[in-house]
């Protein structure tokens, strides 16, 4: 299975402590940026039920699912508690001239 | 068949729960206004300082109208006490229950989940059934046969409204489930929302909780007073007339199966001590719309969207005066409900049931 970096775009889009959406090919990723500008990105609908989390609360390093409070550490994918119960997929980023970069599988 | 002939299933195991699946109304997108990310971002911000502030309120109005009540214990003075303090042990525990069930109130985690368990205790409500509960009442809010917190269906069942002024059929029911669950049982409706990972949660607390109530019995009975209970147990039932009247006016009477939130809920202006109880649940528009919005942000964010809203109401007295009429016309057409009027500058209002003209619907 080949492995490529994808742009996602100009890394100022995404607000300081906050998160941003991101698609390619049909599928939804959900891209975050730290207080102190580190990147990171998971799979963008929470575990749960499926709900954007790119509308979503970003605390520190955790990401609050808009519709049920589901709560994950974005650096790790782990969940939080419940209603979110299953990890969320994470992916490599890198940043390039200003552009964040997400490697995909 | 004439439209009072007409009854829906409620339940989350009969047929209406699978129409509403093949309706597309189940787990759906809702509407949300226009807001920007920023706004959004900040009224979004976690604080522990206004939930701190309201919890030592909370805790000292208990210790005083508790201790008032105990001095007074025996004369017709304690009576008042007592009803301040049930007030706040059956209903305002309600939108605490609720606000840390949200793990919105505070922004450190750990006091969310103490008050919630505390607030769960004393409204009788179990902390994990509850959590899921609501959480399908968030994802469904009054679909029927999806949402497990429709209050009363169409056509309203008002004995069980009428026993629920004193917590009287809730607490019932919430017996009948504890033993259940401390069996290591659920309900069947239960079952469609409870994810099998956290069932033993559930049960695990039901035992606690049990053990808790027969402590209070059994200190009724070694002081031979109803003392005890006048404190745990009691003050859920004598004091949760509160909660029914801020609960009745969330969504009563208004849409069922539509999928914005503008036309099945009510935000209605009220004083600073029924927000204080009932933590601004009275936005309650707002609150569905942006769960993760903190109960001290509410306000707020009603200014930035009400141009999007419905008028709120003026006072819960003017919701009620909605309501009872409703409610009173439903027993004899289920069909009826009130339709929520968006003002022009509002975007359009988005239903799943094809609206024929005002208070009607097929």
């Amino acid at each position: 299975m080949s492995e490529s970096w994808i742009d996602t775009g100009p890394v100022d889009r995404i607000l300081s402590e906050d998160v941003a959406p991101f698609e390619h090919e049909g599928k939804q990723y959900a891209l975050y940026r730290t207080a102190d500008d580190r990147y990171f990105a998971t799979d963008g609908l929470c575990t749960h039920e499926a709900v954007e989390l790119a509308d979503g609360f970003v605390q520190d390093t955790i990401i609050e699912c808009p519709m049920h409070n589901g709560r994950f550490d974005f650096t790790t994918g782990e969940a939080k508690g419940a209603p979110a119960c299953i990890n969320l997929a994470t992916y490599p980023v890198k940043v390039e001239g200003g552009r964040l970069l997400i490697k995909l599988n | 068949m004439s439209a009072t002939t007409i009854t829906r299933d409620y339940s989350l195991v009969g047929p209406e729960a699978d129409k509403a699946v093949a309706a597309g109304l189940a787990s759906a997108r809702w509407y949300t206004p226009p807001i920007s990310r920023a706004e959004l971002k900040e009224l979004m911000r976690r604080d522990d300082g206004p939930a701190i502030r309201d919890t030592l309120i909370w805790f000292a109005a208990f210790i005083v109208s508790g201790g008032l009540g105990y001095y007074f214990w025996g004369t017709w003075a304690a009576v008042p006490f007592f009803i301040v303090y049930a007030v706040l042990y059956g209903s305002s525990t309600d939108s605490r229950w609720h606000e840390c069930g949200h793990r919105t109130a505070f922004k450190t985690q750990w006091m969310n989940d103490a008050v919630y368990q505390i607030a769960c205790f004393m409204i009788m409500r179990e902390p994990e059934i509850w959590r899921w509960s609501h959480t399908r009442h968030h994802t469904d809010t009054i679909i029927v046969g999806r949402d497990p917190e429709i209050i009363t269906p169409r056509p309203p069942d008002v004995l069980s409204l009428a026993l629920n002024v004193f917590a009287l059929k809730s607490a019932f029911s919430f017996f009948q489930k504890v033993f259940l669950h401390a069996r290591g049982r659920l309900t069947e409706e239960e079952a469609t929302f409870v994810p099998e990972s956290e069932r033993s949660k559930v049960y695990f607390v039901a035992r606690i909780y049990l053990a808790i109530y027969a402590l209070v019995l059994v200190a009724c009975f070694a002081f031979h007073s109803i003392l005890p209970a006048m404190y745990v147990g009691l003050p859920t039932l004598y004091g949760g007339w509160f909660a029914l009247y801020c609960g009745m006016t969330q969504h009563l009477g208004l849409a069922e199966d539509v999928l914005d939130h503008r036309l099945n809920a009510r935000t209605i202006y009220m004083n600073p001590i029924f927000r204080f109880l009932y933590w601004n649940m009275n936005y309650h528009v707002e609150h569905h719309i942006f769960p993760t919005v903190p109960y001290h942000a509410l306000p707020k964010l009603h200014e930035a969207i009400k141009a999007d809203c419905p008028t709120p109401y003026p006072s819960s007295i003017a919701a009620y005066r909605e309501i009872i009429p409703t409610l009173l016309r439903q027993l004899r057409d289920p069909t009826y409900f009130v339709r929520r009027e968006l003002p022009p500058s509002a975007q359009p209002e988005v239903t799943a049931t094809r609206v024929v003209k005002v208070g009607r619907a097929v």
